[in-house]
């Protein structure tokens, strides 16, 4: 009997440690929201929808969220551009063409690019990327939102190569082994037999690059210039969701508006990142295979 | 293809090779162990070794009880329903929460609601929270990876469930589990967002004198050399040699992790 009540204790116990994760979330959730909510009643939400960040000025702030949010957009749409055809080219040799010594020197470097801290790499950007930038397209400066862009699809590489190179390890051989009988070519099989049955995998793998990509900070920060304005031209300055919260968290007063809005900005990309997560759970749980 | 997959590596043995280069030029005994001084253009980073020892240190302490005991739950005890499938949606979520929104968490619950202020306690918990989702998931495997006979044959001698976890599972699960948790120091000794808001000291040529008190990290340091320094230029070699010190530490322990798995693959082979 003693021994199945310490069982059912420690059941228990385990069971509490396995809620917490739910309540961090939870919490993350409530706090976020709880320090943001009183700019809805002064400034007002309106504010929000302003086309101009000036968080302090003499005269009028104001706190439009919209050039931060073309600005994080610019990025992500430039750096998934760069991602997506060398994250899955590279998952797609290292998978199906690489002998298995080729993939055991791969697949580590690819690790380590993982690895890398992000300040790291921001500091490469800054000390290497953008002297080149500038100089290669002959540029007032080269901290724009392309070297952010390339910096952010270097950080993307590792998580899309890794998870499209499951979906693809996961395509039955039978597929490839029909594919192959009927006379199709090696290349030929890949592309119209192995990439189409992973693809679920592949777009989960896109859409996890993006959330790690919307929520990157420093290496955005060092190297985009930090103008808040309005673009959509990669080689403009501009400043993210990310590097504002980041930058100017620093110097605002507890409690005032400014603070109320960098935490709404907060609440901008945790709900457009839990968005595409739960989005791409969703593929990988329906279309999980073999 | 081909190219693809060798133009990353490429890109890797740049950065690498870059900063090893122009890094190991100001390494020597001062720089890794004394004080900054003129705000870092002189001196050396130890405050920020030790600020960066601290925080994995005891983040790890407090995701990887909580970790291990987590996943031992879901692997061993969770049926199919919906506790387990909200744990499991958890845990992906808080997989995917940029670091930057850990950090304003970490700033509205611990710095501010808790009352810890910018502190060494405060970053501490904000990271652990940010590593926890590695740890589960990598345990998880690791118990998983456990065979099936071994967790029958406990039982049928009559042992509790509990006792065959504990004597059957957890030993041969423990490499796998370290494993993991090496992983989740590499990404908390690198992160800078979250201890931007909740920890990280400018400039403290001193050392912490209790859990409350700021401390300066490696990342932060490297980028308020590299960014923040009125004289950015003077500071380049230091920043350097900053940048260094943090890619050593976190790839000798993603190298660590390596090794580590492969001797426990070879050790337990089902």
């Amino acid at each position: 009997m003693r021994h199945y009540y310490k069982d059912r204790i420690i059941k228990l116990f385990l069971q509490l440690t396995a809620s917490l994760s739910i309540v961090i979330v939870i919490c993350i959730f409530v706090f976020i929201f709880k320090e943001a909510v009183p700019f809805a009643k002064r400034p007002g939400l309106g504010e929000l929808f302003g086309t101009r960040w000036v968080p302090t000025s003499p005269q009028k702030e104001s706190f439009g969220l919209v050039p931060l949010i073309t600005g994080s957009l610019v990025v992500t749409v430039l750096a998934m551009l760069l991602t997506i055809p060398f994250g899955v080219g590279a998952a797609v040799y290292i998978s199906e063409l690489a002998v298995p010594v080729e993939r055991e020197i791969l697949k580590p470097f690819i690790e380590v690019l993982a690895g890398i801290p992000s300040v790291v790499i921001g500091f490469f950007g800054l000390m290497v990327l953008v002297p080149f930038v500038k100089s290669c397209f002959g540029l007032a400066t080269g901290l724009t939102a392309f070297s952010g862009a390339v910096l952010l699809a270097l950080m993307a590489i590792p998580t899309v190569t890794s998870i499209s190179e499951d979906a693809l390890r996961s395509v039955p051989r039978s597929y490839k082994e029909a594919s192959l009988a009927l006379g199709a070519s090696r290349l030929r099989t890949i592309w119209r037999v192995t990439v189409p049955a992973a693809l679920p995998g592949i777009m989960a793998a896109v859409m996890l690059g993006t959330g790690r990509v919307v929520g990157e900070t420093m290496a955005v920060m060092m190297v985009t210039g930090n103008s808040a304005m309005i673009t959509f031209w990669p080689f403009d300055s501009v400043r993210t969701m990310t590097a504002t919260i980041a930058a100017e968290m620093g110097e605002v007063a507890f409690g005032s508006d400014h603070y109320r809005a960098l935490f709404c900005v907060g609440i901008v990309l945790l709900v457009s990142t839990f968005a595409l997560n739960i989005a791409a759970q969703k593929v990988l749980s329906k279309y999980r295979m073999g | 293809m081909r190219l693809t997959a060798y133009f990353v590596i490429l890109v890797v043995g740049c950065i690498v090779f870059e900063i090893i280069w122009r890094g190991a030029r100001v390494m020597n005994w001062e720089f890794l162990f004394s004080m900054p001084r003129r705000s870092g253009a002189e001196g050396g980073i130890l405050p920020a070794i030790i600020g960066t020892f601290l925080l994995v240190a005891g983040s790890i302490a407090a995701a990887f009880p909580l970790g291990v005991a987590t996943a031992i739950y879901l692997s061993e005890y969770a049926r199919q329903g919906r506790f387990t499938h909200a744990v499991r949606v958890a845990i992906a979520t808080l997989a995917g929460i940029p670091s930057i929104v850990f950090g304003l968490f970490g700033l509205g619950l611990f710095v501010i609601f808790f009352g810890w202020g910018c502190s060494i306690m405060s970053g501490c918990a904000t990271l652990a929270c940010m590593i926890l989702p590695t740890i589960i998931v990598s345990s998880e495997e690791a118990l998983r990876a456990v065979p099936q006979s071994l967790r029958e044959g406990s039982l049928a001698l009559g042992a509790t469930k509990w006792q065959t976890i504990w004597s059957n599972v957890l030993p041969y699960s423990i490499g796998g589990m370290l494993t993991g948790t090496i992983l989740a120091i590499g990404r908390a000794a690198g992160e800078t967002a979250p201890i931007l808001l909740t920890v990280a000291a400018f400039y403290l040529p001193r050392l912490p004198h209790s859990a409350f008190d700021q401390v300066m990290a490696l990342p932060y340091h490297l980028y308020v050399l590299s960014t923040q320094h009125p004289d950015t230029a003077a500071v380049q070699p230091k920043a350097y040699g900053t940048a260094l010190v943090l890619l050593i530490l976190v790839l000798g322990v993603g190298l660590a992790a390596i090794i580590l798995r492969i001797r426990v693959r070879k050790k337990y082979k089902w």
